[in-house]
This record gives structure tokens, sequence and C-alpha cells, in this order.
């Protein structure tokens, strides 16, 4: 049977991305250890309602550490302190009773807060738009089977792909640096058959994208430490090498000018 | 079968009003429909393709492909989400796989095989025609996924991997780990992310539709609400394609994500848009029990687990010792003694029934009782657990993590939970609503399914809608208004469609009540659960609609709404998603009322077999249900489909 918990927690406000915030403290008390964290901050806002109050708006939505939807600071941890797990798989029963809870939204430039925890992270979209696909118009594919991949190259390329886009790198880098990110997308595509054609006007495209937007990266290796997928860092060196490649590769040649 | 009483047949008000619906399916044998048919509709020139403006509500596997499909072909598409990014859609949790009939394990899968399998898998109440048609495109779906990097499994000899699932007699279902939605999802997802960055479709995110606009009885716009500023915009094109998936989320508890609602479906269905089926719902047997009353939404464990895993309970209801402690004698796996041959694979519908019949007789397990064990001793003891480990690792993790057990010593606990809605929009073979110009898409239609959906298949439908069916279809609308412009904004169906939204908003903000929406959500869910769940009776649709009506009217008078409309309120958002809900309720238990047989999801007490099977009644209940909207205060009117299955005899279901 579960037990419960009495916490404080001190939760960032803001009304909108040019007002000023702040931190604002709330009790909850009896919250069952089987719930997860999101259901914790459900029960504060129904409590806030009933006594009415504005309630906390915070991301979320398929709550099975899918969808890449919620993320929050949670006492300076991205997705709080559960290793490979976004917060909303993380569990009450991950904090003790009497615990003092800090939460804040992600803290980035290229994310500007929209309200309370919620934050703007469309520029990792722009990412994606600048190269992060493989140009196949429907119904031009070969056979599936036309091109094998040996199954590790393919395992490698779904390690990539398991990147679920919630921004926790980007917030856990003290360089606010999308690298992990962008290079999840990358070795996903880049590593595969399928992706050669396109592989370096991809690398250069996507990273050139991604530095208007972020900052730059200089190896702290935060962003695997808070990554919910545990994306690994090596793909941040694949990219690099990729990208001074796409540099040579991209040249224009004589004939070309 | 239940004899309908004078007193059933005024409240259900269902009356045939004569029509019924032509679903523009093409004739020749059904081989050759699909062929006949795109050959015959209307094609749009390409270099006129660009004159026209498609509008596609919804970023999920049937919007997105859709989407990046049609700007492909060079139509001016602009697509809408409520999310912050098209990559949220729920499309991405999907666990399991797509169905193909690649017949790549040369196990004797076969187009034919497939369409069959899914016929009788909706338990004969699904269009054959369309069912056909997603079965011939099912293998160019593998074809286009592939070639856009999605990272399938594979074997040592790098061609893909296949498994059987959720009772098919083939190995057709192809897989990337446990995250096939979410890999299918980013590939449809890329594929439109490169059509943005090329400028071809212009992208809106937060942004809910909360109205479709017609002009002359045809689809010409809708208006959404922008959810970080709060303004209400219309935006107008030659054809509205919703692609907004399904309404699970009327059970409050379900697999569906937070956000997933009925909204974009129901407007269209009050601006003349049929709702097709509404009581078809699936509750699928994997998933994890509710803990507690603060419990938000119920996880999903892949049904690829009953592959391995074997489902039992204690055959003693006061049975105290932990699952490894009970001996073979007292346990009842009670799918592997009453369907030898299927065994714990037995269909969704016919597995969750089960749960809850040995659940209500007091067996079930956990610290609430409200589960069944999912066993994995068996195949770690056979296969190794590094095996086990490879296949299902991350449900496993997955599972850990929310319940706080490990499934590798103990058994996992599941129980059913919604999951799907086969109901929908009604649409023709062209994937048109009623509405002119109004397509629906993926799991917001109602087509392909029939009464229950098979494992795997939701992922096909979507992606064959969107890439393969839409983009020829479309064009037989839209060729016609070649040289027409769009009905522009500013026209009064807009101007008045605006007003509408605008009000709705206020009256819901105004009525100063004490209690939230979600605590009326739960409320409402609860009924849903317990009346329109996983048994119907007569008695207790009479019940739930009652009951449904009077939470109607206090959520109306007594809805406590905070906040102010120009910024991010989810109170807001969820409010009218939770009144568009409580009409679906009504409509949904009105549909399982007229019904008085029980089909695939859809069970009725009355109509059961000597041992407790669904009874199908093809005398009378071998159609489409379509309703059509009356208006606020009347009932809607029942139209009728009639169903006539030629390539697939009619036959009772039987998995024993």
């Amino acid at each position: 049977m579960s037990n419960t918990l009495n916490l404080t927690l001190q939760i960032w406000r803001q009304e909108a991305t040019d007002a000023p915030g702040s931190f604002q403290s709330y009790t909850v008390r009896d919250v069952p250890d089987d719930a997860s964290f999101l259901e914790m901050l459900d029960t504060l806002n129904e409590t806030l309602i009933d006594g009415g109050s504005v309630p906390i708006e915070f991301p979320h939505d398929c709550r099975e550490g899918i969808c890449g939807t919620c993320g929050v600071m949670v006492n300076g941890r991205a997705h709080g302190q559960e290793k490979g797990t976004a917060v909303c798989q993380l569990h009450m029963r991950k904090f003790n009773d009497g615990d003092t809870i800090i939460i804040e939204p992600w803290r980035a430039t290229a994310f500007p807060v929209l309200r309370d925890l919620v934050v703007d992270r469309s520029a990792l979209d722009d990412i994606v738009a600048a190269g992060g696909f493989v140009s196949v118009p429907t119904g031009n594919a070969p056979d599936a089977n036309e091109i094998p991949i040996p199954k590790d190259v393919a395992e490698s390329a779904m390690d990539a792909a398991s990147c679920i886009g919630c921004g926790a790198c980007v917030a856990a880098c003290p360089n606010s640096a999308a690298q992990l990110f962008t290079a999840a997308k990358l070795w996903h595509l880049n590593s595969l058959p399928q992706g050669q054609p396109e592989r370096y006007r991809r690398s250069e495209a996507m990273v050139d994208t991604m530095e208007q937007f972020f900052g730059s990266c200089t190896n702290h290796g935060e962003c695997y430490e808070a990554c919910p997928k545990e994306i690994s860092l090596d793909f941040i060196a694949y990219m690099n090498r990729d990208y001074v490649k796409s540099k040579l590769v991209n040249r224009k040649l004589a004939s070309q000018r | 079968m239940q004899e309908t009483t004078e007193d059933a047949s005024a409240l259900r008000g269902s009356s045939l009003n004569g029509s019924s619906l032509n679903s523009q399916v093409p004739d020749g044998p059904m081989a050759d429909k699909w062929e006949n048919h795109k050959f015959n509709i209307k094609l749009v020139n390409p270099s006129n393709k660009r004159k026209f403006k498609v509008l596609i509500v919804g970023t999920g596997l049937a919007g997105a492909s859709a989407a990046a499909s049609l700007a492909e072909l060079g139509y001016e598409v602009e697509a809408f989400t409520f999310h912050d990014t098209p990559r949220r859609a729920h499309s991405i949790a999907a666990q399991g796989g797509i169905n193909a009939a690649k017949n790549y394990p040369n196990d004797g899968d076969s187009v034919h095989r497939l369409f069959y399998d899914t016929v009788k898998g909706g338990d004969f109440r699904s269009r054959e025609a369309n069912v056909h048609r997603l079965a011939q495109v099912s293998v160019d779906i593998i074809d286009q996924m592939t070639a856009q990097g999605v990272p399938f499994a594979r074997e040592y000899g790098g061609l893909l991997a296949n498994r059987s699932f959720g009772g098919a007699q083939v190995s057709r279902t192809f897989y990337a780990r446990g995250q096939t939605g979410q890999q299918l999802l980013l590939g449809a997802y890329q594929q439109m992310m490169r059509q943005v960055g090329l400028g071809k479709v212009k992208l809106h995110t937060r942004m809910e539709m909360l109205d479709l606009v017609t002009k002359d009885g045809e689809a010409c716009g809708i208006v959404c609400r922008n959810l970080v500023t709060g303004e209400v915009t219309s935006h107008s094109g030659h054809a509205v394609v919703l692609a907004t998936g399904g309404y699970g989320n009327v059970f409050y508890l379900s697999t569906n994500a937070m956000a997933c609602n009925v909204t974009a479906a129901w407007r269209a269905h009050r601006k003349g848009a049929f709702f097709a089926n509404p009581c078809y719902t699936q509750i699928h047997p994997t998933c994890i029990p509710a803990s507690d009353e603060f419990q938000s939404k119920l996880t999903l464990m892949s049904e690829s687990l009953r592959n391995d895993g074997r489902i039992w309970v204690p055959r003693n209801p006061d049975e105290t010792r932990a699952a490894a402690d009970i001996s073979e004698r007292d346990r009842y796996y009670y799918l592997e003694e009453k369907y030898p041959s299927f065994g714990n694979l037995v269909p969704r519908d016919v597995a969750s029934r089960n749960a809850k019949t040995v659940v209500d007789k007091g067996l079930g397990v956990g610290p609430l009782k409200n589960g069944v064990y999912l066993d994995f001793a068996d195949a770690i003891k056979r296969d190794g657990k590094a095996t086990i480990e490879a296949k299902y690792g991350n449900l496993f993790q997955m599972y850990e993590r929310i319940t706080g057990e490990d499934p590798y010593a103990r058994p996992m606990r599941i129980y059913p939970a919604t999951h799907y809605t086969m109901g929908g929009l009604w649409v023709d073979y062209n994937l048109m609503t009623t509405v002119p110009g109004l397509y629906a898409c993926g799991e917001a239609n109602f087509s392909d399914h029939g009464a229950n959906r098979l494992g795997a298949s939701a992922l096909m439908q979507g992606l064959a809608d969107g890439y393969f069916v839409l983009p020829y279809t479309i064009g037989d609308s839209l060729a016609p208004k070649l040289g027409t412009e769009p009905v522009p904004t500013s026209d009064p169906v807009f101007q008045s469609s605006e007003q509408g939204v605008r009000d709705r908003i206020s009256r819901l903000m105004s009525i100063g009540g004490t209690k939230s929406p979600d605590y009326f959500h739960r409320e409402l869910g609860k009924l849903v659960w317990n009346y329109i769940g996983m048994e119907r009776t007569e008695a207790g649709l009479e019940k739930a609609i009652t009951e449904i009506q009077a939470l109607n009217e206090e959520f109306w008078r007594d809805l406590r709404v905070l906040g102010d409309t120009d910024t991010i309120n989810s109170s807001i958002e969820n409010a009218g998603r939770v009144a568009d809900f409580f009409e679906l309720a009504e409509l949904m238990a009105r549909d399982a009322l007229d019904r008085a047989e029980s089909c695939g999801g859809h069970f009725r007490v009355e109509s059961q077999t000597e041992d407790g099977e669904a009874l199908r009644d093809d005398e009378d209940f071998s159609h489409v249900s379509a309703w059509e909207w009356q208006g606020e205060d009347t009932i809607q009117v029942k139209h009728a489909e009639e169903l006539a299955f030629e390539e697939v005899p009619l036959s009772q279901r039987s998995y024993k």
C-alpha cells in the first residue's frame, strides 16, 4: 500500500514571455507515493482552483515518456534526479516526506518562457526542417528489402532515433547548446544507407541552423546526464566529424561556379 | 435477442429517416476496385494543383503524411496542430508495430489474407472495399517508411524482421523496438518538415480548431484559437481534412494522451458531418491497472507481450501467496483453457472481456485486486533473460518505473483500458464525409476496423489514408473547383462562426461555479466506463443517458474556469473539450442502445452465445449507423449504410 508525503514546492510563475516571473511557495499534503510527479502537480492545481487561484501551466501530454512534451527543472536537474526518465515517468516514491522541491521551466535563450513552466521549443523544429529528413516523395520508394542494412547499423540508428525532442539537453547544458538533439537526428539518418545521398548537405544545414539559435558545445556532457532516453555523447563526435567533412565536400567545384 | 420496448425506442429516437448512405464504392471485382477507381476519378493537372489550398487539421501519422504527400504533389497546404510541434501527436505512443502483407517470412500471407483477417477481426462491421484497399496499399507503406530512414528491426542478414502480433496466424508485423509509432511518426513528421522548409506547407502550431465553416453546404474553412494568445482566427481553403484522432478520452482514464479530444470532429458533426458507430470503442487488454483516485491516465503495455507472457489469476479468490509461490495447480490460465488454439493471443475484445470476467469474480490480483497476471517466468526459463530483455526491455523498464515492481522477478499486473475508437466521422470510399469538401483520415474516421481493430493496424490505416488514399481521392472534389478562389475569410459565414466560438468561450468563462473541468471530465469518464464500457445493458445505457444529461446540466451550471482568455489557459481548453465529450458520450449511449446486438468491442449482455461470446444479429444490424446532428435539443437521426459481405462470408468468430 502506498505511503503519503507532505511537500513544499517552490514553483516559477510567470504570466507571459516579457512579464517578470518569480518563485511562489506551495504546500501539498497527503500525496500518495504511487502518484507521478505530474499527477502531484494536477492535485496542486485542483487545490488552487478550489481556492480560487489560477492554476499552474506546465507542459505535458502522453505521460508515457515518449511524446517529449513534458519537461521542467526539478531541484536544478532537467526531468529530476532519476536517470533516463522523463518527468512524467518520475514517481513520488523517489521523494521523501517533508522535502522541498524547486520547479522551474527549461532555461535557455532559445526557449522563451510562454507562461509559468511552458516554454517555446520551436527552434528544434527549424533544425529538422533544415535537413533532418531523407528526400523521398511519396510513391518513390524501392522495395523495403532492396537495401539490406546490417543489424548493428540499424540498431545504432535506432539508438539515435529514440530522441523524443524534449529539450532537456539544452536546458541542462551550461551553454544552452542543442548538440545532443541535433546529433541524434543527424546520426539516425547519416548512419543509414538511405541517408547517404544527402549526408553532407544535411550535416551542414542542420548544424548551421542549430548555431543560429543555440550556444556552442564545450563537452560538459550534462546533456547526456539529463537525457531521458540516454542518447550517447558519441553521436556528437560523429556529427562534428560529418560537419567538418561537409565543409570540404560541399565546396563548389570550379566547374560549378 | 432482447425485444425493444416502446419506451426504449422513444428514448433512443433512432427511427431511420429512410435515406441510406452512398458509400461510392466502385464496381468491379474486389481486387480491381481501387485500380479502376483511380482511373475513373477526376485528376487535377500538375500545374493546376498549386491553385488549390488544402487545410489539414492534426499532424499525427495521417495528417503529417497527407500534408507531406499533398505538398509534394504541388497543392498549397496549411497544417494545424494544437501541440507545440507536430512530433507530439499521440501516434507517437504506439508501441507494437505496423502490419503489411509483404509475406517476407514466406508463411502464406497475402493481400487477400490481410483483408480477410481485418474484415473478420472487425466482426463483419466494416466496409469490405475499404479494407481491401487498405491491405493493398499496406505494402507500399513499408517501402515508403524504410526509404525515409525508419529504423525497423532487422535480422542479421540485414533484411527486415517480422513478428506475429495480436492474434494473427502469420508474421506480418514490422516494428522498431517497442517504439514503432514514434519512429513512423518521426518519419512522416520529417517528410512534412521538409515541405515546411521548402515553404510548401504552412505550419500552424498551438492552434486548436474550434469550428468548421461551411458555405452552401460545402466545407470552406475552419476557425481556430491560438493557444498562446487566445486570438480567434479564420482560415479558408478549397478542402478541409480532419486527421484529429479518436475520442477515447471520453473515458477520462484511457491510454490516450491528456490532450486527445473529439472537438474538431464533433464541431464538424454539428455542421453536418455524420458520426458513425460511436459505440465501437476498443478496450485494450494489456494496460497497467489504476493505483488510486488521483491517476490521470493509464499506460499501455504493448500487446506483443502476450506473445511470450502467460495470463493467469489465482483460482482461489482469497489467495494471499506471492505469485511465484502459487503452484501450477492453483493457477487459472483462463485464456489458454478457454481458447486452446489461440490461447493468450485471442483478439483484444475477447482478452479484455475475459479479464473483466475473472476480476468481477473476485479473482483479481494486486493491492486493489483490479488486475490479472502477465507472467514471463516460463519465457525467461525457456529463452533466457537476455532474449526477453532484448525483445521487451524498454517495456519492462517502463513498467518498473510506474509500479516500482520488477517484472523479471514477479509477474506484471495488467488490466484492460480504453485505447482506440473504431467509430468516427462517416466517410465514403474517397474518405469524404457527408459535408462535401470535408475529409477525415486515420482514427478520426470510422472506416476500416469495423467493430474491433486488430493489433498493428492503426498505424497502417493512418498512413494508408494519408499517403496512398487521400492524395488520389481529394482531386475528385477539387477538380471541378478549378478557377474558383477559396471563400474569403471576410465572408459572413466566417464572421458568424468566429463569433460563435468567442461566445462559447465567454459562456464557459462566465459560469463562475465551483468545480474544475477536470472534475467533470473524471465524473463523466466514470459514467462512460461503467455503462458504455466493456459490457453494456439496455437498462445501463438508459441510465447512462439520464445521468450524462444530469451531469452535463451541472457542468453548465457549476463549472469554474479561472484565468484569462488571452494567454495559455489549459482550463479553458479543457472546458471546451469536456463540453463536447458530454454530447459525444450521450450519442455513444444512444448508439449502443440502438445496436441491440454484440459485435467486436460492443458487447450487449442481452446478445451472447451460450458460452458468453459476442452474438451478432446480421439480419438487423449488418449496417453502419451514421448519426446526423439535429440541433442542441433534438436527438440525432440515424442513417444506415448497409454492409454487404461478398468476399468474406459471414461467420461467427471463434478463437477456440
